[in-house]
């Protein structure tokens, strides 16, 4: 039942994962969360990364961000490989490489959108006003130029998930990985998030991956790669897309209902 | 490259908001560091004070070497000396003169009835020996006027005296304050009476020809160190030691030998741990409390490093509150205690030393929190 598909052979990619096997828990409890999950994000794109709770994604996103180092298989974000780094290694890897947006924006609430978005930088050991300006002109990018000042207890969900947002771009990552963005946010404030986050992807020096379970979000996408049950089951492209790249495919029918949702969704943009 | 704890980073601020965003936690930990340093504070000061008084009488006498009995522990551990010494003592080369002191407890009866135990402390007062100090009535050459003594005006109501001219009996024999002190206490708490040399044989008993001490006199260019040696191979059954070597005797026996400042030291001791248990529960649970954030930290890239800088800064910080304030109440003791039987001591080096060990607390304190910091999954923001 389980698709495994070829994963996508660019020099350019981003982010690359090859046959990533993650076994999590030990003994009895032990479970195998990803068998062998190929996948690349290429720069310029935004890649959903759907499937049903359970199936891996979280894990997925982990091992592909450097969180977690894969059990077995590989892992190369912009050419540098995280087999056998350890926590520093990895941190120094997220920290040169990726941004983070989360669903429940983990914001610091006794920092200003400014410092918090600035801590980004200043975890990259830069500090100074050079720092401030770009912190300034990453809230700006997300339209909040006018809410510096503002803790998160000030700002609208939105907002907050928008500083986090800037926060990721800040420090010029080359992979920006989200978890759930939209989750926490009503239709409007999901709807602005993704167009925020596909503005970014079309930087050609970018790759974003959303994880999502939100259909809605669907047309923002140029790519959907399908998880379950800890298998890439599927990957589906846009109309503009197909053709052009060389990756993937090989893609299930997607025949549920929730798919012929999507799938209309697409089509609509 | 990051400096290491530079004040420009956001780690100090992010310390900084995470102590002041829970007040109490903030309090609870302050009162810690408070109550820890205030009781080091005390228990140093104590042993400090201690140790100076125990060397008072030591360090106000003019001599350059002194002769003891052997084997005296402290100034106040005599044994009579035989006169013969001080004139052999006199013979040797290098030496100018040669005074004796003669000390011993007494009891002072009081004008009004009853008796009180003095320490009698007795030298020859037309030449330098040991004679009192912080003279704040009368004059030392009052002393040669036989029946003449000097007290100090701590223990007025102790001896049932009122000032100068007051009378009162000492073995049967009259005595009469004609010099008043200010500041001379004894740490046993039992008066000192300053006296001439014959006036104190005869308040202890000691005969005619003995002493407790002799007190040397260099000769111009004398050199102590081979005056000493020579002193020492003529004398027999005393030791010469120089000031510093008799005033140390004296404080290892009170501090060490009695065990008086081993238990002011494990008060202090007993203080820096609790103080540093205290400080490191609390930011320990601060830690615990803001863990999110430190995951998230840990997600968006900080290094160890830098995760190490926002706890410490937060240790950091805590112990300046801290140290500040138990300073303050230290100071205040300090003036309070200034005048009683057992002043606490604060020095500039102590101060110093005691924020040191302050920050040494707050810093150690730290340990378990970065511990716990250290294993935070930065994956645990997804599930958060």
């Amino acid at each position: 039942m389980t698709i495994h598909t070829i994963a996508t052979q660019q020099s350019t990619a981003v982010l690359e994962a090859t046959d990533v096997v993650k076994v999590l828990g030990s003994g009895a409890g032990q479970v195998s969360a990803l068998k062998g999950v190929s996948l690349s994000l290429a720069p310029g794109e935004l890649t959903l990364l759907m499937g049903p709770s359970g199936s891996g994604k979280t894990t997925l996103l982990s091992v592909l961000g450097c969180m977690m180092t894969p059990t077995k298989g590989s892992v190369r974000i912009c050419g540098h490989s995280t087999k056998g780094a350890g926590p520093e290694e990895l941190a120094k890897l997220r920290r040169d490489h990726i941004g983070y947006v989360f669903q429940s924006y983990h914001l610091f609430p006794t920092l200003n959108a400014l410092d918090n978005v600035r801590l980004a930088l200043d975890v990259r050991g830069e500090h100074g006003a050079a720092a401030v300006a770009r912190a300034k002109g990453a809230l700006a990018t997300v339209g909040l130029a006018h809410k510096l000042k503002s803790y998160p207890r000030q700002l609208s969900g939105g907002e907050q998930q928008r500083v986090a947002i800037a926060r990721a771009i800040v420090g010029k990552a080359a992979a920006i990985l989200a978890d759930e963005p939209t989750a926490a946010l009503d239709s409007q404030n999901g709807h602005a998030i993704m167009e925020v986050l596909a503005r970014i992807a079309e930087d050609p020096t970018r790759a974003v991956l959303v994880v999502t379970h939100d259909p809605r979000i669907v047309p923002f996408a140029k790519r959907i790669v399908r998880i379950e049950d800890g298998c890439i089951v599927g990957e589906e492209r846009s109309g503009a897309q197909q053709g052009e790249q060389h990756s993937t495919i090989e893609q299930r029918d997607v025949d549920d209902e929730r798919g012929v949702v999507v799938k209309r969704k697409w089509m609509q943009r | 490259m990051a400096k290491p704890f530079a004040m420009s980073s956001l780690a100090f601020k992010l310390a900084q908001r995470n102590l002041f965003h829970d007040r109490l936690r903030l309090v609870a930990t302050v009162v810690g560091i408070v109550f820890s340093i205030v009781l080091v504070t005390v228990q140093l000061g104590l042993y400090f004070g201690f140790g100076r008084m125990v060397t008072t009488m030591v360090d106000h006498a003019s001599g350059d070497l002194w002769i003891i009995p052997a084997g005296a522990k402290s100034f106040e551990d005599p044994s009579p000396l035989d006169e013969r010494n001080r004139f052999a003592a006199l013979s040797v080369n290098g030496v100018f003169d040669v005074t004796a002191v003669v000390i011993g407890f007494a009891e002072w009866r009081l004008p009004g009835g009853g008796t009180t135990p003095v320490f009698v402390v007795g030298s020859d007062v037309r030449a330098p020996g040991l004679h009192p100090w912080n003279v704040v009535a009368g004059s030392t050459d009052a002393l040669a006027i036989p029946t003449t003594v000097a007290v100090d005006q701590t223990y007025f109501e102790r001896l049932g005296v009122k000032g100068l001219g007051a009378t009162a009996e000492i073995r049967d024999q009259k005595v009469e304050v004609a010099v008043i002190t200010k500041g001379i206490r004894s740490f046993t708490t039992t008066p000192y009476v300053f006296t001439s040399l014959d006036r104190a044989r005869a308040y202890t008993g000691t005969a005619a020809n003995k002493a407790a001490f002799f007190l040397v006199h260099l000769a111009p260019k004398a050199n102590v160190s081979s005056v000493q040696k020579r002193l020492q191979a003529n004398l027999t059954d005393v030791e010469v030691l120089t000031q510093a070597e008799f005033r140390e005797r004296s404080r290892t026996f009170w501090l060490f030998d009695t065990g008086a400042g081993a238990a002011l030291f494990a008060g202090a001791l007993l203080g820096v741990i609790v103080g540093t248990v205290i400080v490191a529960q609390t930011l320990y649970s601060s830690t615990k409390d803001h863990i999110n954030e430190f995951a998230t930290l840990r997600a968006i890239g900080s290094s160890g490093r830098y995760i190490h800088q926002v706890i410490i800064w937060q240790a950091l910080l805590n112990a300046v509150i801290g140290f500040t304030i138990a300073a303050s109440i230290g100071y205040v003791i300090v003036d309070q205690t200034a005048e009683s039987a057992l002043p606490i001591v604060m020095t500039p080096a102590l101060t110093i030393g005691l924020f040191a060990l302050t920050v040494f607390m707050c810093v150690t304190s730290a340990i378990a929190a970065i511990i716990k910091v250290m294993r935070i999954d930065p994956a645990m923001v997804f599930t958060q």
